[in-house]
């Protein structure tokens, strides 16, 4: 688990010390008061106090506060919601509540106090706490396929919690599986008893971890970003699940996440967290309608904001493709004989002009990514693609070689895709090198400062190793090292996913200015219809492999067509499951 | 300033480095973990005194002066031959600077300087108190073999071969089998499968047999057994590099780099190499290990470096048929386990810190 330095105070308003503004105490006092002494049992289910969490420094550095003092409350049946951006603590803060942190190189300070239902749990013996874990209070983490143990059966893996706990017996345990497996909506759940999660798709595993969370009826869920790694209409239906089985079972959901439309639809109460401390907490509809804190008013106006400024209709036509196919064969049978094909484009045609940017949007599978790199050349694919009037489509790698500088490509994951043993001037300078762009190292030197001042970077951090950088920061460095080529066509497959709202705000910014000063051509591979709106002349929808639709974004946001479509918009800008 | 506080510094200024080449941040702590291992770094030290005092083996032991000033001139006998004549003796052979009517020849006219040992791996002292092979004495410090031959002499002759066997076949059955896993697990597909298969005959065959056979037509010197045994050592790192090539070549920094227009082979060196050789440098100081280890055996046997030459497998073979002369076999024993534990101590500490649980950026 990666945790980013904390430094600097920053305004931390402790909501039981400070004082300040009336208004902004008054509406804190109302917030004391009604979960103190209103709450149903009298004291709150779950009391965090003046939390701590200090990870110890190896090698020499310095130790690092990952939460400074944290207190809020849950009662029985309500929703709180932890919102920050990455970094900020709070996964943290959900771990320390079930005492899941490695210690003992985490430390908790020793003020802090984690209770439950009037049990300490922070010391507690691990006999008490695994009475706890599991039990009464449960945790859906954020990866569903590093969550579930890759070598067993999910029958297995939700029966060990029953096993543990319950103690029942074997037949008893598969009826209450099957009882779970359909609360959770999990489709032929008496087929798919016996799959590996490798074996389901992103929403059905997380469906099976939630429904080993809920097995044992507990009193609190823990949902750590439970939706981050899913796609838009998945993500409304489990959230929907979530929603159903709080009101059915009477569960306290503390829910922890980064963005914030999940936070309108689900939660009754938020505490907004940076930098390991809480700095506003209060009802959601206080929160979205009267924010006070800087930090909130800065998170709540960190979408994406604006239009891609107005594309020049002749502009000369950069990439054409036609019919693109791209089928994978399935291999079968001792022989390996080809048995069939998955199809992961399925005849796609699009255009791109000059200076302006296509979108292409379509849930995970639907073949966008695959149709990025086909038209890069970097897969195999058939069909005809022209580069700038060239058909590029049949030549041989070598004469493809010194097109590649005109069309770059910038991933997704900016944590992987910047190679860990080269400073960011090697990285940077390495397409310099292949396609011998400048005349000597100095000229190299100076094209890669120049680079990376374009994207925003101080060019004195060339020296340094993609580590030290933020995520942030690492997707400008995949952008520059794509720019010093000078291309003229940049594929970008889902640059913002792994980044926080405003941090795509900001990249969204610079890849708007780098498009109006250079004349670049995108292709916006993305999922999330915001950055795309923000962004993309014209949209592609797609699922399948097919396109579903196309049309101008306008067209598109205010007027879709196609059923698909108009379930997609519902799911990204409205959260509304849909109905199956 | 810590360690770390200096690296950053260093970091900062441009290039961190260690022995004149710029290292990143990691390297620089996998330096640090190793030094920090202090059994493992002083290991390190000895072994490398040691084998740099055996490279000098001419200097230390040998039946021949070092420098001898004669009537006025200046005579090198460790590097060249002179005849007994140059020094006013009666034959025209080879001087034997051992025999007690040179010795007065030169000193008349001059003086030499001996080696610590006078003795070289094949100089028969014929001189014994007691016969062959002779306990320790005065003049041989750790006595003779069975022909009377200097066993402290044949020890330093006969590590360094060793050494200099092991270290060469590691490196090159290192670099061989990097390359054979580098192309199988980049390129996968018909390629690796050929390989692979090719890889399980080929280290079926018997080595052994092969090395008995060749050597009834050739008399295997250092640089026959050397070959041979090539041929079947680079298997050793092919598994380790072909997984990590298999597996980083997914990896989305070389897809990268493909679509910049980097060849495979750039790829290959910059991008995907580094990974593979993280198990390569753990594994390298037991190959070593290993490889001393054949020729020794393979000289225990005899089927190793022809008969005369000073060899540690050799002399514990001697020690095997001289029971009643422990001096032997207990001089070779210590000598081999000596060299083999400093060796597998540096091998654990270059694996500690390698290992990317202990020491990670």
């Amino acid at each position: 688990m990666a945790v980013a330095p904390c430094s600097g105070q920053g305004q931390a308003l402790d909501p039981r010390f400070r004082g300040g503004d009336d208004t902004y105490s008054a509406g804190l006092l109302y917030l004391e008061e009604t979960a103190v002494t209103e709450g149903p049992g009298g004291t709150p289910l779950l009391d965090i106090r003046d939390l701590a969490v200090t990870f110890a420094g190896r090698g020499g550095a310095a130790p690092v506060e990952a939460v400074k003092g944290v207190s809020f409350t849950l009662d029985r049946g309500e929703t709180l919601a932890l919102v920050g951006e990455s970094g900020s603590g709070k996964s943290v803060t959900a771990l320390s509540i079930l005492q899941l942190l490695p210690y003992p190189l985490a430390m908790h300070s020793a003020q802090s106090s984690v209770r439950f239902a009037g049990e300490e749990l922070i010391g507690a013996s691990p006999d008490a706490l695994r009475q706890v874990r599991g039990d009464r209070i449960a945790m859906v983490f954020q990866e569903p396929m590093t969550s579930l143990n890759p070598l067993h059966t999910i029958e297995r893996q939700i029966g060990e919690i029953l096993l543990v706990h319950r103690r029942m017996s074997a037949r008893a345990a598969g009826e209450r599986i099957l009882e779970l497996l359909r609360m959770v909506q999990l489709p032929n759940a008496e087929g798919r008893l016996g799959a590996y999660p490798h074996q389901l798709s992103g929403g059905q595993r997380q469906r099976v971890m939630i429904a080993m969370a809920i097995a044992n009826e507990p009193d609190i869920l823990i949902a750590d970003e439970p939706t981050t790694a899913l796609d838009v209409t998945i993500q409304a239906n489990i959230l929907a699940l979530l929603r159903d089985l709080r009101d059915r079972l009477g569960m306290a959901l503390l829910l922890i996440t980064h963005d914030l439309t999940i936070v309108r639809k689900m939660a009754e109460r938020v505490c907004v967290m940076t930098e390991g401390e809480i700095v506003e907490a209060g009802p959601a509809a206080a929160i979205f309608d009267r924010p006070r804190h800087p930090y909130t008013k800065r998170l709540l106006a960190a979408e994406p904001k604006g239009r891609a400024a107005p594309a020049d209709p002749s502009a000369p036509l950069l990439i054409a493709a036609e019919a693109t196919r791209v089928w994978f064969p399935i291999r079968a049978g001792v022989l390996r004989r080809v048995r069939g094909y998955v199809k992961a484009v399925d005849g796609v045609s699009l255009e791109v002009r000059a200076g302006a940017t296509l979108g292409v949007v379509g849930e995970s599978g639907s073949g966008k990514t695959t149709l990025g790199l086909a038209l890069l050349r970097l897969i195999a694919s058939q069909g005809r693609i022209r580069f700038a009037g060239r058909d590029i489509s049949r030549l041989s790698e070598r004469r493809i070689r010194p097109l590649r500088r005109e069309m770059q490509i910038v991933f997704q994951d900016p944590y992987s895709s910047l190679s860990p043993r080269l400073s960011v001037a090697q990285i940077v300078e390495e397409g310099l090198r292949v396609h011998n762009l400048a005349a000597h190292p100095a000229e190299r030197r100076r094209l890669i400062e120049m680079a990376l001042a374009e994207v925003g970077l101080d060019p004195r951090v060339a020296d340094r190793y993609p580590h030290e950088f933020s995520g942030g920061q690492r997707q400008r460095i995949a952008i520059a090292r794509a720019l010093v080529l000078k291309p003229r066509l940049v594929v970008l497959d889902e640059p913002t996913s792994a980044l926080d709202m405003s941090v795509q705000a900001q990249i969204v910014e610079l890849l708007r200015e780098l498009q109006s000063r250079r004349g670049l051509a995108y292709l916006f591979i993305s999922h999330d219809l915001r950055v795309v709106r923000a962004l993309a002349h014209d949209i592609l929808v797609m699922k399948d492999g097919h396109i579903v639709e196309a049309g101008s974004t306008e067209r598109i946001m205010t007027a879709p067509e196609h059923p698909y479509t108009r379930a997609l918009m519902a799911a990204a800008f409205d959260l509304a499951p849909a109905s199956t | 300033m810590t360690a770390e506080g200096a690296s950053r510094v260093a970091a900062s200024r441009g290039g961190d480095r260690f022995l004149g080449r710029p290292i990143s941040p990691l390297t620089r702590r996998r330096l640090d973990a190793f030094r920090a291992n202090r059994r493992g770094f002083w290991s390190l030290w000895i072994f490398l005194i040691l084998f740099t005092l055996s490279l000098f083996a001419e200097f230390i032991a040998n039946d021949r002066p070092i420098v001898v000033r004669f009537d006025g001139g200046w005579y090198f006998p460790v590097f060249v031959g002179y005849p007994e004549t140059e020094f006013g003796g009666i034959f025209p052979t080879a001087a034997d600077y051992r025999d007690p009517e040179v010795q007065k020849l030169i000193e008349a006219k001059g003086w030499m300087v001996w080696p610590l040992i006078p003795f070289s791996y094949n100089t028969i002292n014929y001189s014994l108190p007691s016969p062959a092979p002779s306990p320790p004495s005065h003049v041989n410090w750790l006595g003779t073999d069975d022909q009377g031959r200097d066993v402290l002499a044949r020890l330093i002759y006969g590590f360094r071969i060793s050494v200099l066997f092991g270290l060469t076949l590691t490196a090159a059955s290192s670099v061989i089998g990097v390359a054979a896993g580098a192309v199988q697990g980049y390129f996968g597909g018909v390629i690796d499968l050929g390989f692979q298969r090719f890889i399980e005959i080929w280290s079926g065959l018997p080595v052994l047999y092969l090395l008995i056979i060749m050597a009834s037509f050739v008399e295997p010197n250092f640089w026959w057994l050397l070959g041979l045994m090539l041929l079947f050592s680079w298997m050793g790192l092919v598994d380790v590099v072909r997984a990590e090539f298999l597996r980083a070549r997914n990896f989305d920094y070389v897809r990268a780099a493909r679509a910049l227009g980097v060849p495979d082979r750039v790829i290959i060196r910059r991008h995907v190499l580094p990974n593979a050789t993280v198990a390569t440098i753990t594994f390298l100081p037991f190959i070593l290990n290993g490889s001393i280890t054949t020729l020794t055996s393979l000289d225990f046997l005899g089927f190793g470096l022809p008969p005369g030459s000073a060899s540690l497998g050799e002399l514990l073979a001697q020690g095997k048929a001289n029971l009643q002369a422990p001096w032997l076999g207990l001089t070779a024993f210590f000598v081999l386990a000596l060299m083999l534990s400093l060796l597998i101590f540096v091998g654990e500490a270059v694996r500690d810190a390698f290992d990317p649980r202990k020491v990670s950026v």
